[in-house]
C-alpha cells in the first residue's frame, strides 16, 4: 500500500511537473507547425540548440555584465532564454525556407537539421570552451512561491519554489489553446493545414501563414531546450535532450494536435520520466523503469495513432498554381 | 430587366495552339439567369475565368456596370460584384458552414478574436434572405453534397457578390437536389441577383434560364431566350448538326456471369464500413446500374472491385475466379477496365502528354513496345486513331493533360478504357463533364460494349443515364444496396426517393 502511494506523492508529482516542461514547450511548438501543415522533426535538433544557446547565453550575460547579473540574478537565465529562442527561430527560418519556399521534403529537412545541430553544437562548443561536450554551469532563475496556493500544507512541494518558466509554459498553453480556437490567426492557419487551395482562394496568404507557425515551433523548442539547460542542469552538455524532441511529436499526436492535448500527453509522459528518476526499490532490474518513458510513448503511440485525426494536408507541401 | 450588368467584347483568349475563345460578346443583365452551353472545349470555362479575374483575355474590353474594367484578380471581381462557385469545392470538412464562410475575411474583435456569435448570425441571415436551409454551426464535412454547394453559394454572397457564376453545379446533386438548387437561383435573382450557369443538361438549362448564349469552338453561335427555344435547337447549335437523342437498348440474352460480388464489406473512414455486404452479380452482355447519391458507398465499391481498396468481408469473383485479395494489377490483366469517377485523382496523370496518358497501364504490350523501349510511331498511330475515333479536341497530343478541357480529358480515360478488348469494364460516372454529343457518343459504347459480351458495372448519379442504359439498377445507400430493380420497373423520381434513403419506407418492393 505504501508502495502505491508513493507512486503518487506530492513530491514525485513536483517533480514529473519538472520534467514535463520541456515536452510540453517542444510539443506546444510542434502543433503550431503542424497545424499549419508542416511537419517539423527538426525538434529535436532546435530543442539542442536551445540547450546549447540557452547556457552560452546565460553565461555570456554572467561574465560580461558580472555587476548586473549580481544586482538582478534574473536577468543572466534570461538573457539564455533569448538567445535560445534565437537559435530557435533561427532553425524555425530554415526549415521553413528550405520547405515551404523550396518544397523540399520535410522529413529531410527535420532530418538535416538534427544532424547539424548535434554537430553544430559540439563544434561551437570546442570553439567557446575548448571542451568538445560540455559548457561552465549557469545560474538559473530564482524560483518563486505561487500566492495563495502555498499556504495549504498538501500542496506545498508543488506550489513553492517554482521555476518561473513552468509559469511560463503554463500561460503559454492556455494562450495558445485561445489563439487557435478563436482568433483569426487561428482560424487561418488551421485552415491553412486543412485545405491550404481553398485558403489560398480565399486570399489567405498561405506561405506567411505556415512560416509563423513554423517559427514559432522553432522559438517554443528553443526554449524547451533553454529550460533544461537552464532550470534543470545549470549547464549544457552533449545529449542532454535525450530524445525529448521526438517524444513532443509524440505527445502532440496523442494530444490530438490541441495545445491543451498536448498538456496532457506530455504530463503523461513526464510523469513516466519522474517516476524513472526516482525508482529505487523494484522487483525488476532498474533499465526497465529507464526505458519506461519510451515504452509508455511507443504504447500510447500504437493504441491511438489510429484514432487521432491530423490535419488533412499535414506534410503536404503547397504549391500556387500560377495559371 | 433591361438594366446592363455585365458586357463582353471582342474577348479573345488564346492558349499555345488554341483559341479558347474567339471574339466573344457577351451581354448579361441585373436578375436573369443566363445560361451558356456549348461542347466540351466550346470555351465556356475560360470564359467565365476571365470574367473572375482568373485570365487575362488577349483582346477585347468587359464593362460592369457600364463602366470599362480590368479585372486583373479574382479579389478585384469581388469588388466588382462578381462571384465564382467553384466546380471542386473549396471547403474545408472539419470547419463549421460559419467558419467556412467567414475565413478570409472574419469579423473580430481585438486581438484578432473571432465574431462568431456575429458570424453565425449573419450566416443564418443570408440563408433566410434567400431560402437556403442551412445549419451555421455544423460542420461541414457531414453535410450531403447539395448543401455543401449551398455553402459555396452562401461563401460568395457574403462576400458581397451581384453575379453568381456557376459552372456545372449540377454535374454533382441528384434530382431532387438540383430542385433545391433551382429554387434557390431563383429565390436569388427575385431578389436582384444575378446568374451566370454553365451544365451539359440541356433540360436543365430550358428549365432554369432567362437567356442562353451558345458557344462553339471558342465563338458565340448566338444567344436565344428559353421560352420558345427547345432542346434539339440548343443541341444543333451546340454541335451544328442534328443530334440523335434516342438510343436503341436491343433485347441481349446475358450470358454467364463474369462479376460476382458476395457480401462485400469495405472499411471506411472511421469505424463505420463504407460498403455493407453488397452483393450482386453481372453477367456477360449486361449492364448494371447503381444509382446513389455520392458518398454512400459507392467510391468504396468501385474502388474495392478493381482492387484499389482492402475489402475486409466477402468475396470478389471474376469469371469465376477469387480476386478477393487480389491487386490492381492483377485485376487489370484479367480483363477489368476502369473509368474512375475522379479523373484527376486515378484516371490520369495530369502533367503526362496525352499519349502517354492514352497508353497508361497498357504500355507494357507488344503493339507498344520495342524489347525494353517504348515502340514510339506504333503508340503515335494507335493514339492518332483514338483521338479521331473520340473526337478529342487537342491541338497536340505531346501537351500535358492538363491543358485539355474537362471533357476532353474525360474523353481521353474513357478511350483508353475502351481500347483493350475488356471483359469487364467498372465505369463510375463515365459521362460526368461531357457534352450531348460526347455523352451520346459514350453511351453507345456503352451498348456496344454490352453487345458484345462485356459486363457493365455503371455507377452514375445521371438517373437518365442508369434508366436508359441499364438492364438491372441498384440503389445505394449508407453502403448497403437498398433496392434493385430490373429495366422499366421504376421511374427517376422513384429512384430518386431511394437514393435520399427516403424511399426505404417502402422496402417492401427492394430487392
Ligand atoms: N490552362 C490551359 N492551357 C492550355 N489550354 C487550355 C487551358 N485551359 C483551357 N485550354 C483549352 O481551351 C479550350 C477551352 O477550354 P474550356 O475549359 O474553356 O472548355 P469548356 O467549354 O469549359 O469545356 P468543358 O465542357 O469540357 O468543361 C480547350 O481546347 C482547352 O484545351
Ligand atoms: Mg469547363
Amino acid at each position: 500500500m505504501e508502495y502505491m502511494t508513493s507512486l503518487f506523492s506530492v513530491a514525485l508529482l513536483a517533480s514529473a511537473i519538472r520534467v514535463t516542461m520541456p515536452i510540453l514547450l517542444a510539443s506546444l511548438g510542434a502543433v503550431h507547425a503542424e497545424r499549419g501543415g508542416v511537419v517539423n522533426i527538426g525538434l529535436e535538433g532546435i530543442m539542442i540548440m536551445g540547450t546549447f544557446f540557452g547556457a552560452v547565453g546565460a553565461y555570456a550575460f554572467d561574465t560580461r555584465f558580472p555587476s548586473l547579473a549580481q544586482t538582478w540574478p534574473n536577468l543572466a537565465p534570461l538573457a539564455g532564454v533569448l538567445a535560445a529562442v534565437a537559435a530557435g527561430l533561427l532553425f524555425g527560418l530554415i526549415h521553413a525556407l528550405v520547405t515551404i519556399t523550396f518544397r523540399v521534403d520535410q522529413i529531410i529537412s527535420g532530418v538535416a537539421l538534427n544532424l547539424l545541430a548535434g554537430g553544430l553544437a559540439r563544434f561551437l562548443n570546442i570553439l567557446l570552451f575548448e571542451k568538445a561536450t560540455q559548457s561552465p554551469g549557469v545560474r538559473g532563475f530564482t524560483p518563486i512561491d505561487i500566492p495563495l496556493l502555498r499556504d495549504l500544507p498538501a500542496l506545498r512541494p508543488l506550489v513553492t519554489g517554482v521555476s518561473p518558466m513552468i509559469i511560463t509554459g503554463v500561460v503559454l498553453v492556455a494562450v495558445s489553446q485561445w489563439v487557435l480556437r478563436r482568433t483569426r490567426f487561428g482560424l487561418r492557419l488551421r485552415a491553412v493545414g486543412e485545405y491550404p487551395l481553398a485558403a489560398d482562394t480565399l486570399g489567405v496568404n498561405v506561405y506567411h501563414l505556415r512560416y509563423a507557425g513554423v517559427l514559432l515551433s522553432g522559438a517554443l523548442a528553443g526554449m524547451a531546450g533553454a529550460y533544461l539547460a537552464i532550470e534543470q542542469a545549470r549547464l549544457y552538455f552533449e545529449g542532454m535532450t535525450q530524445g525529448r524532441g521526438f517524444i513532443a511529436l509524440a505527445a502532440m499526436i496523442f494530444g490530438n494536435w490541441w495545445p491543451v492535448g498536448a498538456l496532457g500527453a506530455s504530463a503523461l509522459f513526464g510523469y513516466f520520466d519522474a517516476l524513472s528518476l526516482r525508482v529505487v526499490r523494484l522487483p525488476v532490474p532498474y533499465q526497465f523503469i529507464n526505458v519506461l518513458p519510451h515504452i509508455v510513448t511507443i504504447l500510447v503511440l500504437a493504441g491511438f495513432v489510429r484514432r487521432a485525426r491530423m490535419p488533412a494536408a499535414d506534410g503536404v507541401p503547397y504549391t500556387k498554381e500560377e495559371e | 430587366m433591361s438594366d446592363l450588368f455585365i458586357e463582353l467584347q471582342g474577348i479573345t483568349k488564346r492558349f499555345p495552339g488554341v483559341v479558347a475563345n474567339d471574339r466573344v460578346d457577351l451581354t448579361v443583365h441585373r436578375g436573369e439567369i443566363h445560361a451558356i452551353v456549348g461542347e466540351n472545349g466550346a470555351g465556356k470555362s475560360t470564359l467565365m475565368r476571365v470574367l473572375y479575374g482568373l485570365y487575362q483575355p488577349d483582346e477585347g474590353t468587359i464593362a460592369v456596370k457600364g463602366h470599362a474594367v480590368t479585372i486583373e484578380s479574382p479579389r478585384r471581381a469581388l469588388e466588382l460584384g462578381i462571384g465564382m462557385v467553384h466546380q471542386h469545392f473549396m471547403l474545408i470538412p472539419v470547419f463549421t458552414v460559419a467558419e467556412n464562410v467567414i475565413l478570409g475575411s472574419e469579423p473580430v474583435w481585438g486581438f484578432g478574436r473571432l465574431r462568431m456569435r456575429e458570424a453565425q448570425q449573419r450566416v443564418a441571415e443570408l440563408c433566410r434572405q434567400y431560402g437556403f436551409v442551412l445549419d451555421p454551426t455544423a460542420e461541414v464535412g457531414s453535410l450531403s453534397v447539395g448543401e455543401q454547394q449551398r455553402v459555396e453559394i452562401i461563401k460568395v454572397l457574403y462576400r458581397g457578390a451581384e453575379l453568381l457564376i456557376l459552372d456545372e453545379p449540377t454535374a454533382v446533386l441528384v434530382p431532387q437536389e438540383v430542385d433545391e438548387l433551382f429554387n434557390n437561383l431563383r429565390q436569388l435573382v427575385a431578389q436582384g441577383k444575378t446568374v451566370i450557369f454553365i451544365s451539359h443538361k440541356l433540360d436543365e438549362v430550358l428549365a432554369i434560364s432567362d437567356q442562353i448564349t451558345v458557344l462553339r469552338r471558342g465563338r458565340v453561335v448566338g444567344t436565344v431566350p428559353a421560352a420558345g427555344t427547345t432542346k434539339a435547337q440548343l443541341a444543333e447549335m451546340m454541335v451544328g448538326r442534328p443530334v440523335l437523342v434516342e438510343l436503341a437498348h436491343p433485347p441481349v440474352e446475358p450470358g454467364p456471369v463474369r462479376l460476382d460480388v458476395r457480401q462485400v464489406r469495405v472499411p471506411g473512414r472511421g469505424t463505420r464500413p463504407a460498403v455493407r455486404d453488397v452483393s450482386f452479380a453481372v453477367g456477360a452482355g449486361e449492364i448494371y446500374g447503381i444509382a446513389g447519391v455520392e458518398g454512400n458507398g459507392q467510391t468504396e465499391l468501385v474502388e474495392a472491385l478493381v482492387g484499389l481498396r482492402r475489402i475486409t468481408g466477402g468475396q470478389l469473383l471474376i469469371d469465376g475466379r477469387d480476386v478477393t485479395h487480389a491487386t490492381a494489377r492483377a485485376i487489370r490483366l484479367m480483363g477489368v477496365a476502369h473509368i474512375p469517377e475522379d479523373r484527376h485523382r486515378r484516371g490520369i496523370a495530369l502533367p503526362m502528354a496525352v499519349w502517354e496518358n492514352m497508353i497508361l497501364g497498357h504500355h507494357t504490350r507488344e503493339e507498344f513496345t520495342h524489347g525494353a523501349l517504348l515502340n514510339r510511331p506504333g503508340i503515335r498511330g494507335f493514339v492518332r486513331r483514338r483521338v479521331g475515333d473520340y473526337d478529342i479536341r487537342v491541338a497536340d497530343v505531346e501537351a500535358p493533360v492538363l491543358a485539355l478541357s474537362g471533357g476532353n480529358q474525360q474523353k481521353v480515360v474513357v478511350a483508353r478504357e475502351f481500347s483493350f478488348a475488356p471483359q469487364v469494364l467498372v465505369a463510375a460516372q463515365p459521362t460526368r463533364g461531357l457534352d450531348i454529343g460526347a455523352t451520346e457518343f459514350v453511351m453507345r459504347q456503352l451498348l456496344a460494349a454490352r453487345s458484345s459480351g462485356m459486363a457493365v458495372l455503371l455507377v452514375s448519379a445521371n438517373l437518365e443515364e442508369i434508366l436508359s442504359l441499364s438492364d438491372r439498377v441498384g440503389v445505394m445507400y449508407g453502403g448497403a444496396l437498398v433496392a434493385e430493380f430490373a429495366r422499366g420497373e421504376v421511374s427517376a423520381a422513384e429512384l430518386g426517393l431511394y437514393m435520399t434513403g427516403a424511399g426505404r419506407t417502402g422496402e417492401a418492393r427492394a430487392g
